[in-house]
């Protein structure tokens, strides 16, 4: 490594610490924004010389990485950026804190996925899915399947490991050379009705989908969900046992070993370690309080409240929204949920935006109770379960509540 | 109404206007009529099916530029819509679906052609307009101020055939003092997406045009009228 990299790296390290220290933050930005200002170069630097994974798309990434990482484990150390901070900053703090590993599994912002790519020359680039996110600032999905698929165009060597459920995703993928595909389901499907390829109405029977225009359809997938496991691409079946819920989980899990397998590992080695993992950067984190079971889920757009409903437990509801400049100003997006399985469920709302949230729920036939604060719902269930699903900054808000109390 | 007494309302081209929660002015107005007893009928129909002629009800919702485009190009082929509104049928477009009621508008750096519904046209503003919107609605259609969020690119120049939906205190609207528009029984608005969820009243504006009824009986709208107040209150802060 040049000098300049090697101070810039040293630097970075320092004032992540520094910043841990100081009780400022995790430390995962602020040390790769240093470094970053001194050595512009410092992410190639950093990545030169280690077998790189790269996670990346709207749903599932940090889940996924966090996956992989400890599949890939199996071979030896590997550098991670673990809690989500996933854009160049992040990436060069976890590459600066972790030092020298032979491997780097590193979830990467889908808008900032060509930079990355440029910067770390991955062996191997997972892409899980493309849906509406944040619409007041994010790029529409057909621009982002456009701009993956030009930037994976531009790296012929990297191996890319894709999802068949997802069309945007294929398109995006189906110009590389090497590619394997994962079957890991979509529940979403109201950001992929038109062709990217060539504009015509895309139709769904079961687990198929194809273009009605153009050529484009579902790949065979290599690695496949099957009951509680994943069936392999030598058709050998694997048992799943995470600590994490959902199927959309063991969807991630088989990802994780598709990834794991380009650096040579097996499943059979893997899958242990994968049952190792039991929140993510405190996501499905269980904490009780007053003889509630009370466990946080994320759910940030459309397509991961359906996922979270499917992992939810038939138990009390706590549902929080908040509209703050990390979630996106706007509401809208509500109306782009079935919240119809909750019906049957204790359901109560609160945050920022609760009152949106109780005029959807009204339209959706949903039976709602408002509470102020996340304390007035834990007293208002009965001990038990709680299932909290939350928007991001309406998340934080109330893990620091637990983090206060506990 | 047609013929018979149910209320049948059409969503236009879900495949190609349906980017911000659309589907919430379709819901909202089902309901509203349910809950008064009103039968009604409600039906998607995509961008490769014939839109139907008879309907009471046609909703536009928001794009993304290429649909747009193309929307327009299916609609001015097909003319079903041109029928009905002929027929005397009620349209609501929001954002996208709105600047197609207008004579043009912008999409990739071009100009397309409208459906010449109404008289306007857009084109592009100096920056996109994202946030909330809300201003007093023209007093002859005697509802409460609008409240809603807009996220477009574009500016609508209103001619003198048609009237300003409302004026603009909060927000860019058409040109940062008018927003929206309507004549007859057509009306459009930048305020996007489930735009009725916070606009009760403008939802039984519909329903009556529809219907013919002058008045509705009324609905508990505790929850909208909270979500109404909590939406005014923080853009007259800011």
């Amino acid at each position: 490594m040049p000098l300049r990299a090697k101070v810039a790296s040293s630097v970075s390290r320092t004032a992540a610490a520094l910043s841990r220290a100081a009780g400022r933050g995790d430390g995962s930005v602020i040390g790769g924004w240093i470094g970053l200002k001194i050595d512009p170069d410092l992410l190639a630097h950093l990545a030169s010389g280690r077998a790189i994974a790269l996670v990346s798309g709207t749903n599932g990434k940090t889940t996924t990485t966090r996956l992989a990482a400890a599949a890939v484990g199996v071979l030896g150390p590997v550098a991670t950026n673990g809690f989500g901070a996933n854009m160049p900053t992040g990436h060069t703090s976890a590459l600066a804190k972790a030092g020298q590993t032979p491997y780097a599994v590193l979830e990467v912002d889908e808008h900032y996925l060509p930079k990355v790519l440029v910067a770390t020359e991955p062996r191997v680039v997972a892409l899980l899915n493309l849906s509406r996110d944040q619409l007041d600032r994010a790029k529409e999905v057909a621009m982002m399947a456009q701009m993956w698929r030009t930037a994976l165009a531009e790296h012929p060597a990297v191996h890319v490991v894709a999802n068949s459920d997802d069309p945007m995703v294929v398109w995006a993928a189906a110009g590389s050379p090497a590619v394997t595909w994962f079957s890991a389901g979509q529940r979403w499907h109201d950001d992929s009705w038109v062709c990217p390829e060539c504009g015509s109405p895309i139709e769904r029977q079961a687990d198929q989908w194809w273009c009605t225009g153009c050529s484009l359809r579902r790949p065979v997938p290599q690695w496949v969900v099957e009951d509680d496991g994943v069936v392999d691409p030598r058709g050998a079946w694997h048992k799943i046992s995470l600590q994490l819920p959902g199927r959309v989980n063991l969807g991630n899990a088989a990802t994780a070993l598709a990834v794991a397998a380009q650096f040579g590992v097996r499943p059979t080695d893997a899958v242990t370690r994968l049952s190792t993992v039991a929140s993510v950067a405190g996501r499905y984190a269980q904490v009780v309080r007053d003889g509630r079971n009370i466990r946080l889920l994320l759910a940030k757009n459309p397509a991961s409240w359906l996922e979270a409903f499917d992992m939810a437990d038939e138990a009390p509801t706590l549902l929080s929204i908040n509209a703050r400049d990390p979630d996106g100003l706007d509401t809208s997006w509500l109306f782009d949920v079935d919240f119809s399985p909750l019906r049957g469920r204790q359901v109560l709302i609160t945050g920022d935006r609760a009152y949106d949230l109780a005029v959807r729920l009204e339209v959706n036939g949903v039976p709602f109770h408002h509470v102020r604060t996340f304390g007035e719902a834990v007293k208002l269930v009965p001990p038990g379960r709680l299932e909290v699903i939350a928007n991001y900054t309406a998340f934080q808000d109330i893990r620091a509540e637990l983090d206060r109390v506990l | 109404m047609s013929s018979d007494s149910t209320i049948s309302i059409v969503w236009i081209y879900p495949d190609l206007l349906s980017t911000y929660g659309d589907r919430g002015n379709l819901l909202i107005l089902a309901r509203r009529a349910a809950l008064r007893g009103l039968p009604v009928q409600t039906m998607e129909v995509r961008s490769d099916q014939a839109l139907p002629t008879t309907a009471d009800i046609y909703l536009l919702g928001g794009g993304e530029d290429g649909p747009q485009a193309l929307a327009a190009q299916r609609l001015i082929a097909d003319r079903g819509l041109h029928r009905a509104v002929a027929q005397g049928s009620v349209v609501f477009a929001v954002c996208a679906g709105y600047q197609l009621l207008g004579g043009s508008f912008f999409a990739k750096g071009t100009q397309y052609h409208g459906l010449d519904l109404l008289d306007f046209r857009s084109d592009r503003g100096p920056a996109r307009a994202v946030g909330e919107l809300g201003g007093p609605i023209d007093p002859r259609l005697g509802l409460p101020p609008l409240t809603g969020f807009e996220n477009h690119g574009g500016r609508t120049h209103l001619g003198t055939g048609v009237s300003p939906l409302a004026r603009v205190t909060t927000g860019v609207g058409n040109d940062g003092a008018t927003e929206g528009a309507w004549r007859g029984k057509l009306l459009g608005t930048y305020s996007h997406g489930p735009a009725l969820s916070r606009n009760p009243a403008l939802a039984d504006l519909l329903l009556r045009w529809a219907t013919g009824y002058d008045t509705l009986p009324p609905l508990d709208d505790t929850w909208a009228d909270r979500l109404r107040a909590e939406r005014m209150a923080a853009t007259a802060v800011s």
